[in-house]
């Protein structure tokens, strides 16, 4: 295997899938995770010889270690991490359940722990590695309703910045793009009022492309970004500006 | 032994990007020049090489080569 193996979390559909075609186009063989053995052959459809489906649960830790292990085996220690799977459970924090809570930080933030934690021993081999968390931008903003999912995304953040720290000596870099409102099944839930009150503060006008996230992560990917390292990227059409 | 000897400083000698000749009384952060990186990374090596597995608290207390190689010679 000559090419390079990038392994993206959650690539079933949405940003996900947005990104492991982006970045098979620019070289990498893909490994795609999903949750399902179904999302996992869609996948292996989609990606054809550049790639490859897997099922994974990155809630689980026996079922990272075993695809990781399956990918090493397989098709070559990966390089390119990009931490994306995530989930949300909506609810105001006074009817918030302990595990809405805990369901949450564990997909979205602990998974993310887990993940980087099993690719760092091959990056460090290797002396180079690429990891990008998919934050979101109420990460950084807030947003009613998603204590627990903007504290898993924030989380994220503070991550990426301390695992920089740790690892940039061995040439890996740990970076995090924040989406916006991304037009993809998690924000088609949303109703109508919501979109319109949303579209009035975004400075571009419309939802993103889930291609367009995809972009920003195959520059963090790509030799061009190697002395890019803890920062967030936010893609957003403008919604916030750091 | 002497062939624990060699396995371990071949794997020091990989690990920390070390040249000369490697003592046995040489420290690995203060001889050698690791950071707190290279140990990490230098346990890990040291554990797939002889397939055994190094707690961190026993990994913490092999500073040196030869503290290396006792330890592989008595619990790999």
């Amino acid at each position: 295997m000559t090419k390079p193996v990038a392994l993206v979390t959650g690539a079933s559909r949405g940003i996900g899938k947005a990104i492991a075609e982006k970045l098979a186009v620019d070289g990498f063989f893909v490994v795609g995770t999903a949750t399902t053995d179904s999302g996992a052959e869609a996948i292996s459809a989609y990606l054809a010889e550049n790639g490859k489906g897997l099922k994974l649960n990155v809630a689980d830790a026996e079922s990272v270690e075993t695809v990781i292990k399956a990918v090493n085996d397989s098709f070559g220690a990966p390089t390119v991490l990009v931490n994306n799977a995530g989930v949300t459970r909506d609810n105001l924090l006074m009817r918030m359940k302990d595990d809405e809570w805990d369901d949450i930080i564990n997909t979205n933030l602990t998974s993310v722990f887990r993940m980087s934690k099993a690719v760092l021993r091959g990056m460090m081999k290797a002396k180079t590695g690429r990891i990008i968390n998919i934050s979101s931008v109420v990460g950084a903003t807030g947003n009613a309703g998603q204590a627990n999912y903007a504290a898993a995304k924030a989380g994220m953040i503070g991550f990426a910045k301390s695992m920089a720290k740790e690892v940039g000596s061995r040439n890996i870099t740990i970076n995090t793009v924040a989406p916006g409102f991304i037009d993809t099944d998690m924000t088609k839930e949303l109703s109508n009022d919501i979109k319109e009150s949303l579209l009035a503060s975004i400075p571009l006008s419309r939802l993103g492309a889930a291609n367009e996230v995809a972009h920003a992560v195959a520059f963090l990917a790509s030799e061009g970004a190697a002395y890019i390292t803890g920062e967030t990227l936010h893609v957003n059409g403008g919604l916030f500006m750091p | 032994m002497s062939n624990v000897e060699e396995r371990v400083k071949k794997i020091v000698a990989e690990q920390l990007g070390v040249k000369e000749d490697i003592a046995n009384d040489a420290s690995f952060v203060d001889d050698l020049g690791a950071d707190s990186l290279d140990t990490v990374e230098l346990v890990m090596a040291l554990e797939e090489e002889f397939e055994c597995e190094i707690p961190d608290d026993e990994a913490e207390k092999i500073t040196t080569v030869q503290q290396a190689i006792d330890y592989v010679a008595k619990n790999a």
